[in-house]
């Protein structure tokens, strides 16, 4: 027997799907996939969704999502084949062998129960300790996670702490039963940059004290480059490359490495602000039931053709903007000026027009459409409220949106259903832009895309804009995101504006404190950044 | 101190109280709009006009409907439901014996049927789209399906005709033992459980399947914890709130809508009693009846508000 904890070998995993109108069919999501793991080892998996990352990661534990099948191969922990062993005995290899830290910490708590309960339940279950043990391993563990208050967040309930802080007391319900091996499965990606990096040092911190190995399972490089001793890069399902994190990010060896590698290539010539604002934003403050102001006295302009990022974490109230501005939430102070005129604050006193000239495409394109039409009906909405077209003149235009949108005619009597992410963020994109309108609000639109599909739905919005002369109000957390697009910056922070200008102004020194915080939080791809960072920051996150 | 929770419950309590101020006007109103006289019903056809008149001022029927209203709301806010036409006998002391005894038939009904229905929920959660599942799913759908006065009749010729095992007529009277009453009500209580029986069971299955698609029961299988600890520590507390509901609506059931069942199985409570005094076109007692109907009716239903409130642990432990 070799001394490897895990062994995966020519590992094959199926699904059955069932697309609308067609037959139920099986398909495979991972080929052909082998690795082997070392005590105290840590792996990155990595690869875009569908890259059946996740799925390798629960096969250790010999377990299949959603109707997901294990149809081949052996995977082997601690010598034994956990594919061959019955119900009996994985409930023995799970939560004691092995175990799994989830992207969202936050729906993976019982809501009902005490976070103490739920971190050393484990433990108890498998009998590894007494009680007051367990409970005491679990308060040392929180400690080391830098977790405050150590001794009483137990007692809490999963809503009465933090996303990042959830994240951590997740680690430590991993690493209380003391496993070989823990999945860490995006364990990072749900949260803010600034939270990130301090879950981040806590996982990394976690792995070193306990000589725990880890599968890390990750769609972004740069995380994974932090945390890991070697790299495996995933596509559709089949192994792409394999080799220690120093030499995937330093030479990658094949195309599909290189392009992660040097994602966010889009360059964008900053564009000098004009003398007549498209909309002013003056003075905004505005609260959700009265009480608790989530903006304070909030000034911005968007010019004509132009972009406009807002920037923030979680909490800082760059939404609400968005809210305000599209009349969702009026504001109890301040006034909006759309195009040289005010702007009714409540929506529906609203006219048509105004309506129209102001659009929105959201983060999640898939609740943003009506699974019951077809994309050709979705596009064909908003010509026929606004416009009034009917039969023929309105194909016609959808054709064209289509066409600008490079998905072409064919896909207009598809399903939102029969469409992958980043084709359901262009008809969305291609639903606001029939309305012809002069300004575009941007919320979060590539947040939930994998990078490279991002980085087309960005460089297509600049092309519209230069094509359209429509302006953005692009708001989004990821600031790589914001350099590449945006022709001026507005950092906000717990419901301020802190630094507003030009995308040249923001991003030149001196820095106030949490732009710099935000700034050097942005994972960069090379190793030892972490440490880096860690060591001159000068304030904390909000999140914490 | 301002909990949170005490304030929804306080404002539960007050809305009820509302509704059912809302529901005693709905009520009198109701029998106000019945065609007819009471008076000329009393006395019956061959009354002079000269009596009918004289007991319609007797009866206060000259007064205005709305003086009438508050009278008697008055008169029920001090424990006084009002006379009976028929006998002349305080309706509250008639009724009492009805109503303990149609409490004492569905309290029997819902011990058998609340428990009998959570744990056929869990199970058929356990095994779903196994064999278990789809005869539970099956049988109770059936049972359901069937109306109550046909499961009656079908279960006195089967059980107490043909076999003999319990009696057909459930009749109660002070002298008898626990053990007597209980074989008395024993088929009007099953009838009662299989009527209840599949709408409880199929929202514990639902509820409990709901939340057995939360990223936290992956959590639960993934820590090693056999499939029954599953439901029960993680999937069962959090499905709470509908499945309460649905039981008092059902326990709400067992105690309103039991008039045909007593009517099969002559069992002297409410149902009987409110029918009997339909029929003899008695006012008085049918207003009170509908009255206590609907305060049962609306009082479970906000225990099963306040249980939800409470079950709730943002609301329980706020941040």
């Amino acid at each position: 027997m070799s001394d490897n904890l895990l062994e995966i070998k020519n590992l094959k995993i199926g699904a059955t799907v069932y697309p609308p109108g067609e037959k139920p069919h099986d398909i495979t999501i991972v080929h052909d996939v082998s690795l082997d793991l070392k005590k105290g080892q840590v792996m990155g998996l990595i690869g875009e969704s569908g890259a059946g990352k996740s799925t390798i990661g629960l096969s250790s534990m010999s377990y299949g999502r959603g109707g997901v099948e294990i149809t081949g191969g052996e995977v082997f922990v601690n010598g034994r084949d956990i594919l061959k062993i019955q119900a009996h005995g994985l409930r023995e290899l799970r939560g004691r062998e092995v175990t799994y830290v989830s992207q969202s910490a936050a729906a993976s708590f019982n809501p009902a129960m005490r976070l103490m309960d739920q971190v050393i339940e484990t433990t108890l279950l498998h009998g590894l300790s007494t009680k007051t043990q367990a409970e005491e391993r679990a308060i040392e563990l929180f400690r080391s996670l830098g977790l405050p208050d150590p001794e009483n967040i137990g007692n809490r309930y999963p809503h009465q702490v933090s996303g990042g802080q959830l994240q951590r007391v997740m680690t430590a319900m991993a690493l209380c039963p003391k496993p070989d091996l823990i999945v860490f499965d995006e364990p990072t990606t749900a949260l803010d940059v600034t939270t990130q990096i301090d879950v981040l040092a806590a996982i990394k911190k976690a792995i070193r004290d306990t000589g725990v190995a880890a599968l890390y399972i990750t769609h972004d490089l740069a995380v994974v480059a932090q945390v890991s001793d070697e790299i495996l890069v995933l596509r559709h399902g089949n192994m792409v490359e394999h080799g220690t994190v120093q030499q995937i990010i330093e030479e990658p060896k094949e195309e599909y490495t290189q392009e992660l590698v040097k994602a966010h290539s889009i360059t964008h010539e900053e564009k000098k602000p004009t003398d007549n604002p498209i909309l002013r934003v003056e003075n905004i403050t505005a609260s959700y039931a009265g009480t608790i102001k989530v903006l304070k006295d909030v000034s911005v302009d968007i010019h004509a053709g132009q972009t406009l990022a807002v920037v923030g974490e979680s909490g800082s109230g760059k939404s609400t903007l968005a809210r305000v501005i599209t009349g969702l939430l009026p504001p109890s102070e301040g006034r909006i000026v759309f195009d040289g005129k005010e702007l009714t604050p409540a929506l529906p006193n609203r006219s048509l027009d105004d309506l129209r000239e102001l659009q929105m495409i959201y983060q999640m394109a898939d609740v943003a459409m009506n699974p019951r039409q077809t994309v050709g009906q979705i596009i064909g909405r908003p010509l026929e409220l606004y416009f009034g077209m009917k039969g023929a003149e309105k194909r016609k235009r959808v054709i064209e949106l289509l066409d600008e949108i490079e998905m072409g005619e064919k896909f207009i009597d598809r399903y939102p259903a029969e469409l992958s992410g980043g084709q359901k963020q262009r008809v969305c994109i291609a639903r606001s832009l029939a309305a012809k309108p002069k300004l575009i609000i941007c919320d979060e639109v590539t947040s939930a895309l994998d990078p490279l599909v991002a980085d087309g739905i960005l460089k297509l919005l600049l092309d519209l804009q230069k094509i359209e002369n429509v302006a953005y109000l692009f708001i989004t957390h990821d600031l790589a995101t914001v350099k590449s697009i945006s022709d001026s910056i507005a950092v906000m922070y717990l419901g301020e504006l802190v630094r507003y200008g030009t995308k040249s102004e923001v991003l030149s020194p001196p820095f106030d404190d949490y732009t710099d915080l935000l700034l050097s939080s942005v994972p960069e791809m090379k190793l030892g950044w972490l440490e880096e960072v860690l060591a001159d920051r000068k304030m904390e996150s909000a999140g914490n | 101190m301002g909990h949170p929770i005490l304030n929804l419950v306080a404002q539960r309590i007050a809305l009820g109280l509302l509704l059912l101020f809302l529901a005693s006007g709905l009520i009198f109103i109701g029998t106000q709009i019945l065609p007819g006289d009471v008076a000329q019903s009393i006395l019956g056809q061959s009354a002079t006009p000269e009596a009918v008149a004289n007991l319609r001022k007797e009866l206060g029927l000259n007064d205005p409907a709305y003086v009438r209203y508050f009278k008697w709301l008055a008169g029920v806010l001090q424990g006084d439901l009002g006379t009976a036409l028929s006998n002349g006998k305080s309706i509250a002391e008639g009724i009492s014996s009805r109503l303990q005894n149609t409490l004492f038939l569905a309290s029997w009904a819902a011990a058998l049927s609340v428990p009998l229905a959570v744990v056929l929920g869990l199970l058929a959660v356990q095994y779903r789209n196994r064999w278990p599942d789809k005869l539970i799913s099956g049988v109770s759908l059936a049972s359901i399906s069937l109306p109550e006065f046909f499961i009656g009749y079908l279960l006195i010729y089967f059980v107490s005709v043909q076999l003999g095992w319990f009696p057909s007529v459930a009749i109660l009277n002070e002298t008898m033992t626990l053990g007597e009453k209980l074989n008395a009500i024993a088929l009007p209580v099953v009838v009662l459980t299989m009527v209840v029986l599949a709408h409880m069971m199929r929202m514990t299955r639902a509820a409990i399947l709901n939340v057995m698609q939360s990223a936290y029961i992956e959590t639960a299988e993934l820590k090693g914890l056999n499939p029954f600890t599953v439901i029960r520590k993680h999937a069962f507390p959090n499905a709470i709130a509908p499945i309460v509901n649905v039981v008092m609506i059902n326990l709400a059931y067992l105690v309103v809508g039991v008039v045909i069942v007593e009517v099969i199985f002559v069992y002297p409570g409410m149902g009987q009693y409110l029918v009997d005094h339909v029929s003899k076109r008695d006012v008085p007692v049918v207003q009170a009846c509908a009255l206590i109907f609907a305060s049962v009716y609306i009082s479970l239903n906000i225990i099963a508000d306040i249980v939800s409130i409470v079950a709730n642990p943002r609301l329980r432990h706020p941040k």
